[in-house]
């Protein structure tokens, strides 16, 4: 996996879909109907979570190192113009070429445009929510490039013709059973086949993947990445991943094309220091991650020959035009907030139709986006307010105050900044967001044990430092109804593996 | 870059707009080092250097490295022992590792050439190298591309990676004493463990495409 930077999409599941995208109640009914995918999730969230706290329990200074983290990003965002212009000056310094992207189809445009200029006819792709966001893989592939996804969890989802379901683990809408089926009919069409014994052992689908995989790595010419990190100071570009695609991706093609949000920047090297500790245990609850690259525009000898850097905003400069919503560009793509959400155990990823999903993605998608359409006008009412979010947030994001906001917004209308300029939103009475914002409430109440256990933490965890987390997470699984074990064919596995636990090894 | 105005401009100036309020409030433009208050501490703990030594080889086992530990006497035979319990016939070698390391092992070198393909570092069986720093605190080496390290492909590629610590030299405590050390300038690769997926219901697999065994050696 690659921490924070990414997620490939399935063909009909970026930016604006093309298919109307149910609002977040239907979505969410659905999936909380599907046991499989309830199993999956929580099996998956409740690990991650007492991992998280440990690990963060590590560190006695984790509330300093929160607020310096919130610090120095929105030091960064009140100055962003002059640390844009810094950035470019020290990655074309460093032998980068830096590119501006005002939307999504200026970004396709730009890396399609690069890619052709190579001569070649196929990409390969570490993780990056940037690139899922503005739909590149299927831009790249109407002018005829294939690009190929090289994080585990995103061969699962691009094999299974399916959509990332999490930031960081977007396949954990699958469990192992599932992707052995995936690898065994899909991977032969793609390139290497899986072997035919092939049994659902992660280690051995890990060894399938590695094998499918590395024969694209070994041939390609051009890398396309994200970054979770940019240097103003240095012109320092930083990817923090787990399984070395990221590496392989950065260090083998001649040439290397990032594209990388504008809110990605940090203004000096020293700054590393905050969130080379904060964001591995926050998202994979490890002291470090398996894998961190840091490169400087390009170093004769080592890595790729050419290195375009294409800063992507899409509506970042709208969302930081909202003082109260301007917050959520400081986020730094941990996945904390989905694993504590109990509005995310239940409904999982693909409920929120956006590339960023849970609490964070209730916040940023309709600021990015813009309300107007339903599932947008939907999302901030995909929460309880149970503040679990905000205290496990690394960089303090106030989610539920952000969620707020974004409920006056949709609900009275109200200025707002969309595409650069100044725009008046009517409220939603009478309107489709008005519709899906009734349906959000009854959901919520149709699930009184949600609304009593989340009214009751609201006002109980703002209290709580972080590190005595997972408390919100474990007086919700106490007050909450453990649903019935589903039918087939979770419970088999849950059997065979001793609910899970023999089936680590 | 397109239009009448180009995207550059157009996107700096959203972000000028964007920042008005900002920019009208008093105290808006504290200066940087004022805005951000360090108040967190430079490592956590109070080690004396064998200890920090101790818990850099805590946190490497921990995440899966094979830890092993010899003075310079020892070197050539543990490292001829570990290339032979590997079954390693090649071996990668950067350009500015010490010759006397090998000196009692018969695998093939194989040096890294500006030429060679991945495919021809795709062949060979282990590759060692130095390091420039090593983090006690999460059980982190860097790789900084310095004559004992190579290029960054050489220790992606193979599937057996020996890695050698200078202890206590090369050893800080924390993240920030390391990023003191580090330079910017060069290509850095941080290396905690084996290649590692958790994307199969969040259990946590060595070796998906870096090297599938590391081995660190604390030489001191
Ligand atoms: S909002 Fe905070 S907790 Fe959620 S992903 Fe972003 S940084 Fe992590």
């Amino acid at each position: 996996m690659t921490i924070g930077t990414g997620g490939n999409a399935g063909p009909t599941f970026v930016g604006m879909p093309a298919v109307p995208t149910p609002a977040f109640p239907e979505a969410a009914r659905t999936a909380v109907a599907d046991p499989v995918l309830r199993g999956n999730l929580r099996h998956a969230t409740h690990t991650i979570r007492a991992k998280r706290a440990a690990a963060v329990a590590e560190l006695a200074d984790w509330a300093e190192l929160r607020e310096a983290g919130r610090l120095i990003k929105d030091h960064t965002l009140r100055h962003l113009d002059t640390y844009l212009v810094r950035l470019e000056e020290s990655v074309t310094a460093a032998g980068g070429i830096v590119h501006w992207a005002a939307d999504a189809d200026e970004a396709n445009r730009i890396v399609a445009d690069l890619v052709k200029a190579t001569g070649e006819s196929e990409v390969v792709k570490v993780k990056s929510m940037a690139t899922q966001e503005i739909g590149l893989n299927e831009a790249l592939e109407a002018e005829g490039i294939h690009a190929y996804e090289t994080d585990l969890a995103e061969l699962i989802v691009q094999l299974g013709d399916d959509r990332p379901s999490h930031i960081l683990v977007p396949a954990i809408h699958r469990n192992r059973g599932e992707i052995r089926d995936i690898f065994r009919t899909r991977m032969a069409s793609w390139g290497r086949p899986a072997p035919e014994d092939l049994t659902d052992r992660p280690a051995e689908l890990a060894e399938a993947a590695r094998l499918h995989l590395r024969e694209k790595f070994l041939r390609a010419k051009v890398g396309v990445s994200g970054a979770n990190f940019m240097v103003a100071e240095t012109g320092t570009l930083v990817v923090v991943e787990s399984e070395g695609n990221g590496r392989m991706c950065l260090t083998l093609p001649e040439t290397l094309i990032s594209v990388v949000g504008i809110e990605k920047i940090v203004p000096t090297w020293r700054d590393l220091e905050v969130f080379l500790q904060t964001l591995p245990r926050s998202s994979t609850a490890e002291r470090m991650n398996p894998y961190t690259s840091m490169w400087t525009g390009t170093t004769d000898g080592d890595g790729p020959r050419v290195f375009h850097l294409v800063l992507l905003d899409n509506g970042r400069t709208d969302t930081l035009a909202d003082r109260v919503g301007r917050q959520a560009l400081r986020c730094i793509r941990c996945s904390a907030c989905l694993n504590v959400c109990p509005v995310y155990e239940r409904a999982g990823g693909h409920a929120y139709g956006s590339v960023y999903p849970g609490p964070i993605g209730a916040i940023l998608s309709p600021q990015l986006r813009g309300t107007a359409s339903e599932i947008d006008a939907s999302l901030p009412y995909a929460s309880s307010l149970c503040g679990a979010c905000y205290d496990v947030c690394p960089v303090a994001i106030d989610i539920p105050e952000v969620l707020v906001h974004l409920r006056e917004r949709v609900v009275q209308g109200g200025e707002a900044v969309r595409a650069g300029g100044k725009v008046v939103l009517r409220p939603a009475k009478g309107h489709a967001a008005e519709r899906a914002a009734m349906r959000a409430a009854r959901l919520a109440l149709t699930h009184p044990g949600a609304l009593r256990a989340g009214q009751r933490l609201a006002s109980r965890t703002r209290r709580f430092h972080p590190r005595t987390l997972p408390g919100p997470g474990r007086a919700w699984t106490a007050t909450r109804d453990l649903p019935p074990l589903p039918p087939e064919p979770f419970r088999d596995w849950w059997q065979r593996t001793n609910g899970g636990k023999d089936g680590a090894r | 870059m397109s239009g009448p105005v180009n995207s550059r401009d157009r996107i700096l100036g959203r972000v000028r707009r964007a920042l008005a309020d900002v920019r009208e409030e008093p105290g808006g433009e504290l200066p940087y080092a004022d805005a951000v208050p360090r108040a967190y501490l430079r490592e956590h703990g109070d080690r004396t250097p064998a200890e920090t030594v101790d818990l850099l080889a805590a946190n490497l086992a921990d995440y899966r490295a094979r830890v092993h530990r010899c003075t310079e006497d020892d070197l050539p035979s543990l490292l001829a022992r570990l290339l032979r319990e590997h079954g390693s016939a090649s071996l990668l070698v950067p350009p500015g590792l010490e010759p006397g390391w090998l000196a009692e092992t018969d695998v093939e070198r194989v040096e890294d050439r500006a030429e060679s393909t991945p495919y021809d570092l795709d062949r060979v069986d282990s590759v060692l190298t130095g390091c420039a720093v090593a983090v006690a605190e999460t059980g982190t080496l860097v790789l900084d591309g310095g004559p004992d390290q190579g290029r960054r492909r050489i220790t992606l590629v193979p599937d057996h990676h020996i890695c050698v610590v200078r202890v206590p030299e090369q050893v800080v405590s924390s993240v920030p004493r390391a990023l003191d050390r580090l330079s910017p300038g060069r290509p850095l690769t941080w290396i905690s463990g084996p290649s590692a997926t958790s994307d199969i219901e969040l259990d946590r697999v060595e070796g998906v495409h870096g090297p599938r065994t590391l081995e660190v050696v604390l030489l001191g």
